[in-house]
């Protein structure tokens, strides 16, 4: 009952701290994607180079969040921005381009050979090649490889309300540090939700992009 | 590509960059600044580990188990959905279980062990499910067919043609539950998180430095003993980084 | 021996329910090979499978040796039966040793018997043990991964085996070899066998008997040369084909067809008493055998008509022989080769035998029509 209250007392409040967490998640991944994108089509070229970016990719996704930010502290530090939004905007970028670099890559791997084949058959150069069918049938992947991201990274989005990025998880924060069960409830359901929303809207969005001819194999 | 070649490779780039980093803690001091957390790091390191180890022992305990139970026959029609809700379950952040296991089980190490029981016990769950799911239908047919018992075709067929998806499910878990183990501290766990955490609010880097490289030590560690067990356990004729060809 | 009896296997499936196997009755004697021959969704497989229960009766009995099965424990009626599917289902995270010993250990035979009894099998099939005990199946090639199936089914020593398309995933040069294989270990081990298959060519090759199946339905259970030559329909006749004539051929050795105590002359006869010996017998031609009874050439009526000598001096060369273990598949085509009517038949060491000439094959192969007329 106190814990509604607190609800519709402060609901302006919560809204815009999950309008910076979904906005600081956003971006973050947006970025991922400028960057893992490329970065997953320009390794198709080279197996050697597949196996480095995605073996650096790998190592980074297992070093725990907190700690990604204790490394960075220091580091950032020295440009004055080592608590903020800032470390965990990097934090996230650095954790998505595993799921983003890899569906990408292997989408595109995946391309059935003989498309390939057709698409060259009738003439069309490298370039034409990858905007016409490649990218269009590796699309689905790559947004299940851009949800991972998000979803994942809206924990760790939580996490980094502890280096003052802001975001619900200020709520859990000071619910834990005032023993606010309200504020600790509320902080964690809504990041709870913002999560499984996010997920299944981007599976909506994932399914909406899908090409009609592909959406049984999906 | 030679795969060792490729791993000698990046284990060199890895040790050159340790020794960077090192140089650079070392100019700047930090080096004997954490060494002057020393003893915390060691009992705190024993805590973390041991966080670990009940919370991920008892996921395993009951996520290999409750997988094996949603891949039986008996199962399949309700076991979809099952995966599905553990699935939603698998998207709730670990700070937020975690602070809801706080207002379930108020402070201390309870809760931190059941937040982190939960947090890694899908990997588990959904590796088991699926490794088992995946064993191809015909050969468990050749099992049924010589007259093999279910609890004898598990036991022989399907537990060993799977472990090695079951383990890197394990392996998973366990590297969230490492790296989730910090957050306990916050709801009254002891863990490395409270040098970290303390280290980050009174702004004393190499107490943060002192807790995350150890984390991130432990991650790894962990993460090689399990790859240890998963050679010694996945039999040679299944484990595709053993696989020799005719 | 193996009995259906009117044994039944209906599916409900949401569109209704499909009559998979309709009243299926037939007996397969001991010690043969029935081939379960039909095109796909024939009711084949499920009929196959109804005998050891991986697919349940929905009405019907089977016997074994005359026990009812269906009073026997799944379990213990699987294990006393060879199982061999197409997909071959060797266990991948067990070596071939403790693959081929899955069933003794369920049946609990001691550790030094069924390590003895795994030494055995690979020699059977010619795969060296010291090599291939302790490989794991991703280490061996299609065609040795598909022997150790059929050992592994053979390892408990069943009387009965079932056999799942057991060859169809190999490539056809292998799956030759591999059926002369198993012909060559049946002969020894006289198991009671169904075989399914889709492929006719397999099921005149295999089987002692042929049950073909359509649409749930045995049509026709007979042996290969009966099936061949009397298929008892339209849909029989047009599945075993339009040369169902040619491949009868294959049923029957040259031994069976040859004329035996064939004329022959010495190399020291003298040529007139060859011509005498065909103007007696009505023969173009006659065999010229050594001393040991080889052939060696023949000596034409023509040439024995015209000049004098012994045979010696006026005998041609053999095109060439055949034995007594040949096909006729292989005789007629050999025949039309070397453009020859006849030719002497020898038996393994190489001592003639007998003469099989184009005629006999013809009056062979027609004598079941004229039966039946």
């Amino acid at each position: 009952m106190e814990t509604l209250s607190f609800l519709t007392g402060n609901f302006n409040q919560i809204l815009s701290l999950a309008w910076v967490h979904t906005l600081l998640v956003s971006v973050a991944v947006g970025l991922a994607i400028l960057t893992g994108v490329p970065i997953g089509i320009a390794i198709t070229q080279s197996q050697r180079a597949a196996d480095a970016v995605l073996y650096i990719a790998s190592v980074i996704i297992t070093i725990p969040s907190i700690a990604l930010f204790g490394l960075m502290i220091p580091v950032l530090s020295m440009i004055g921005q080592g608590i903020g939004y800032m470390p965990a905007i990097i934090a996230v970028l650095l954790y998505s381009q595993l799921p983003i670099i890899r569906n990408t890559y292997t989408a595109i791997n995946n391309v059935d050979p003989a498309l390939r084949e057709a698409a060259r058959g009738v003439g069309m150069t490298a370039m034409q090649r990858l905007k016409m069918v490649e990218i269009p049938l590796a699309i689905p992947v790559i947004m299940a490889g851009v949800r991972t991201a998000v979803v994942m990274n809206i924990g760790v989005m939580a996490i980094a309300a502890y280096i003052g990025a802001g975001g619900l998880g200020t709520l859990i924060q000071r619910g834990i540090s005032q023993s606010d069960p309200r504020q600790l409830i509320i902080g964690a359901v809504s990041v709870s939700l913002l999560a499984i929303v996010a997920d299944f809207s981007l599976l909506w969005l994932q399914k909406r992009l899908t090409p009609k001819g592909l959406a049984a194999a999906v | 590509m030679d795969k060792t070649a490729l791993n000698r490779y990046f284990r060199n780039i890895f040790l050159f960059l340790i020794f960077c980093f090192g140089v650079w803690a070392e100019r700047t001091g930090y080096i004997e600044e954490m060494a002057y957390y020393q003893e915390d790091v060691i009992y705190l390191a024993g805590e973390h580990l041991y966080l670990t180890l009940v919370s991920g022992g008892l996921a395993v305990l009951t996520g290999v188990p409750l997988g094996i139970y949603l891949s039986r026959p008996k199962m399949a029609q309700r076991a979809e959905a099952s995966m599905q809700l553990l699935n939603i379950g698998g998207t709730i952040p670990t700070l937020a279980l975690l602070a809801l296991a706080m207002s379930v089980l108020g402070i201390g190490n309870n809760a931190a062990i059941f937040g982190l029981w939960v947090a890694t016990l899908l990997p588990i769950v959904r590796n088991t499910f699926t490794g088992l799911r995946s064993v191809p239908a015909h050969m468990k047919e050749a099992a049924r067919g010589m007259g093999m018992t279910p609890g004898q075709m598990l036991r022989q067929v399907e537990l060993p043609n799977s472990l090695f998806v079951i383990m890197a499910g394990i392996r998973t878990a366990l590297a969230i539950n490492i790296g989730t183990a910090p957050l306990a501290f916050l709801i009254g766990g002891t863990s490395l998180g409270e040098l970290i955490f303390t280290g980050i609010a009174v702004d004393d880097q190499a107490m943060m430095l002192a807790g995350a490289i150890t984390t991130a030590l432990l991650a790894v560690v962990i993460d090689f003993a399990l790859g240890l067990l998963t050679m010694a356990f996945v039999s040679r004729g299944v484990n595709p980084l053993r696989q020799r060809t005719a | 021996m193996i009995t259906l009896d009117k044994l039944t296997k209906i599916f409900d499936t949401p569109n209704g329910s499909i009559t998979a196997a309709d009243h299926i009755s037939m007996e397969v004697p001991t010690g043969e090979i029935c081939v379960l021959l039909g095109p796909s969704g024939c009711g084949k497989t499920t009929t196959l499978k109804m005998v050891n229960r991986i697919i349940p009766a929905t009405s019907g009995r089977v016997l074994i040796h005359g026990e009812d099965t269906s009073q026997m424990n799944t379990v213990d009626l699987r294990r006393n039966i060879g199982y061999v599917i197409q997909q071959i289902g060797l266990f991948p995270n067990m070596t071939i040793e403790d693959n081929i010993s899955v069933v003794p250990k369920l049946l609990g035979w001691s550790a030094e018997k069924y390590k003895k009894r795994a030494l055995e099998l690979l020699d059977l099939v010619a795969l060296d043990p010291a090599i291939f005990l302790k490989r794991y199946p991703s280490e061996l090639s299609g065609g040795q991964q598909q022997r150790v199936g059929v050992i592994r089914a053979l390892a408990a020593d069943p009387k009965v085996m079932l056999m799942d398309e057991p060859f169809g995933a190999i490539d056809p040069i292998n799956r030759e070899v591999i059926q002369d294989e198993f012909l060559k270990m049946q002969k020894e081990l006289q198991k009671t066998i169904l075989f399914v298959s889709h492929d006719i060519d397999e099921a005149v090759k295999m089987g002692d008997k042929i049950a073909i199946f359509r649409e749930g339905k045995l049509e026709q259970y007979a042996a290969p040369d009966d099936l061949l030559a009397h298929p008892a329909n339209d849909f029989i006749a047009g599945f075993v084909g339009n040369d169902r004539t040619l491949k009868r051929l294959q049923l029957v050795t040259a031994g069976e067809v040859m004329q035996q105590n064939p004329s022959m002359v010495t190399l020291d006869q003298p040529l007139d008493e060859a011509l005498q010996l065909m103007e007696s017998r009505d023969l173009e031609a006659v065999t010229v055998v050594n001393r040991e009874q080889k052939p060696i050439g023949m000596v034409r009526r023509e040439i024995a008509q015209v000049h004098r000598g012994s045979c010696r001096d006026h005998h041609d060369g053999l095109p060439t022989v055949i034995y007594q273990d040949d096909d006729l598949r292989s005789v007629v085509s050999r025949l039309y080769r070397v453009d020859a009517s006849w030719l002497p038949v020898v038996d393994g060491e190489g001592y003639l035998q007998g003469v099989i000439t184009q005629r006999g094959i013809t009056h062979h192969v027609g004598a079941t029509y004229r039966t039946q007329a």
